[in-house]
């Protein structure tokens, strides 16, 4: 067999991922760099329905493991998901396995590098094999930071930074489909998702709003936000904050912006009083416009804004806010 | 029960992040040090499980000598000891990082203490490997949930929580066990003055493990090309209100 590349592509009833598309652009590329084929590991129900988009991205075979255990995506068994990724390791020698770099693509590639004990590399931009192993550009600190690689060892373990690389469609036929029955054991289902707990509706998520309006430090209390409400409310936004208000106990930590809050990717992005430290920085890199309110025409935000306006929020929110009521009235 | 936590000391960035000529780190002369955010939350976790079932807990670094600072920063919160895997400052990958960790609760139990749970921050703020946890689970043979954003404690069970698309997906696993918490479990007290005080008598144990080969090995550090932007200034207070309004209807906002 030709050496190939393994994807883990996670999909819902068949309609896979956007991020595992991403994951099989960067296996594609790795796999032309020594002309081996792309194969896709699906778990899960409707998988199989996967295979024409897989075909045109670039998956030559999709492997199905099918299990009664892995059956229902609400009892994501991530062990079960690592053995049966391991299993087919061994029986296809693959080059590189790739994942998306999501919570579950890091998470099951992470317990297969521990069982393997081979090195793992997460969230990468770019890889191509060299000898035996890989060269990497993969992302630190969320992204504010690129680091080039080596890793030793096959398979080479890669996750894929989620949008920094470009899906490609081939004009491809459908991928063949392959069903396996991975030998699970007891211990693979140890750990195993008992109930999912369906977040509170209403309100708009921070992570899909069109607007999103953040508070940081300069806001001064709980009560400053009042007019950063207002003004989501006005657009039909959500309401952001930065870590220092987070950790000030002002706001909730599901209302922080940041690497290790909600990535944001609005239409437009105003943060009100936050200066751009990397941590916040990494939370709004996918806003497509970023209007700044700071009071420092030199505060590290603005090498990232499209328009700023300088002044107190205290006095340049309300403003807007009044400026919007009073268009809207005059239409 | 007994809990360890591991934190790994991180530079604090602030708004722009200067490399050192050699590439190889980021420039941290001006820059100050803390816990990596997500083992913030896992230290405050262990204070508020001891404080609420009784037992002890114990926080772990592999770190240079400096990374004391952030061993007392955890003992100021509340940890009751702290175990400094003393490192040569090179960066340790995450195998090396995990096999060390291995090696130190492995002597602890040589010594009398068993962990029930073990916890770690779901990646590391500055190299972001995401897999420190998992391997050390993996070598001892301990179940593990990462990601997670709740625990409650029941007997010998724990139940937590994940975040997922739409919801949060519940874990329940019998201890010991091991967890890779995220920011928002928690939300971490600041060491009082007492606090600090104590920390500076509170056991503190180092070792200095040798450093294995690395297999994911750094070659070099770049930073990212800039936005390339240039803010178009819309005006200054109150007055720029007019200027955003028009703004927000060009983009069909309004």
């Amino acid at each position: 067999m030709a050496a190939e590349v393994l994807v883990l592509v996670e999909h819902a009833g068949g309609e896979p991922d956007e991020l595992s598309l991403q994951a099989l652009a960067l296996a594609r590329a790795y796999a032309d760099g020594f002309g081996g084929a792309v194969s896709a590991l699906l778990i899960g129900r409707g998988a199989a329905g996967a295979a024409g988009v897989l075909g045109v991205h670039g998956a030559a075979l999709a492997l199905v493991a099918e299990h009664e255990a892995l059956e229902d995506d609400t009892r994501f068994a991530p062990d079960a998901w690592a053995a049966s990724l391991c299993e087919l390791i061994a029986r296809r020698s693959p080059a590189a396995v790739v994942a998306a770099g999501s919570d579950r693509g890091n998470e099951v590639l992470a317990r297969a590098a521990a069982r393997l004990d081979q090195p793992m590399a997460a969230n990468c931009l770019a890889a191509a094999a060299v000898g035996e192993g890989a060269r990497v550009t993969r992302l630190r600190w969320g992204g504010s930071l690129l680091e080039e690689a080596e890793l030793d060892g096959v398979p080479a373990l890669l996750t894929v930074a989620p949008h920094a690389v470009a899906t490609q469609r081939l004009d491809a036929a459908a991928a063949a489909v392959e069903s396996f029955t991975p030998a699970l054991r007891e211990e693979d289902l140890r750990v195993a998702v008992r109930e999912r707990v369906a977040a509170p509706g209403g309100g708009v998520s921070l992570a899909d709003a069109d607007v999103v309006v953040s508070g940081g430090r300069g806001v001064g209390s709980a009560e400053g936000f009042a007019a950063i409400e207002e003004l989501a409310a006005l657009l039909g936004g959500a309401v952001g904050c930065s870590r220092a208000v987070t950790m000030a106990g002002w706001r909730p930590h599901s209302d922080q912006v940041g690497q290790t809050g909600t990535k944001i990717a609005p239409e437009l992005y105003i943060p009100c009083g936050i200066s751009g430290a990397t941590q916040h920085m990494a939370g709004c890199k996918g806003a497509k416009h970023l209007l700044a309110v700071n009071p420092d025409p030199e505060a590290p935000i603005l090498a990232s804004a499209d328009y700023a306006v300088i002044g107190d929020l205290h006095e340049v929110v309300p403003a807007i806010n009044a400026a919007i009521r009073k268009a809207r009235e005059a239409r | 029960m007994n809990i360890l936590v591991a934190v790994k000391r991180v530079p604090m960035t602030g708004g722009r992040i200067v490399l050192r000529d050699d590439r190889q780190e980021i420039d941290t002369r001006h820059l100050g040090f803390t816990i990596s955010p997500h083992e913030e939350c896992a230290a405050e976790e262990a204070v508020r499980l001891i404080e609420a079932h009784g037992g002890s807990s114990t926080v772990l670094t592999l770190g240079p000598p400096e990374a004391e600072e952030q061993l007392r920063d955890a003992l100021a919160v509340g940890v009751d000891r702290a175990l400094h895997l003393v490192s040569d400052g090179e960066e340790w990958d995450p195998q090396a990082t995990a096999a060390a960790i291995v090696a130190a609760i492995a002597a602890e139990r040589d010594a009398g203490t068993r962990y029930d749970l073990i916890l770690f921050g779901n990646e590391s703020a500055d190299a972001a490997n995401f897999q420190v946890a998992m391997r050390v689970a993996a070598a001892l043979a301990l179940p593990c949930v990462s990601g997670v954003k709740a625990i409650s404690l029941d007997g010998g069970r724990i139940r937590c929580e994940q975040e997922v698309g739409g919801g949060r997906d519940v874990y329940e696993l019998e201890l010991p066990a091991v967890l890779a918490v995220k920011e928002g479990l928690n939300l971490p007290r600041y060491p009082s003055v007492p606090g600090r005080l104590r920390a500076k008598r509170k056991p503190l144990e180092a070792s200095s493990p040798q450093r294995p080969g690395a297999r994911l090995r750094k070659l070099e550090l770049a930073l990212p090309p800039g936005s390339g932007k240039q803010a178009r200034i819309l005006g200054s207070g109150a007055d720029a209100a007019g200027a955003v309004v028009e703004v927000l209807a060009e983009l069909g906002l309004l």
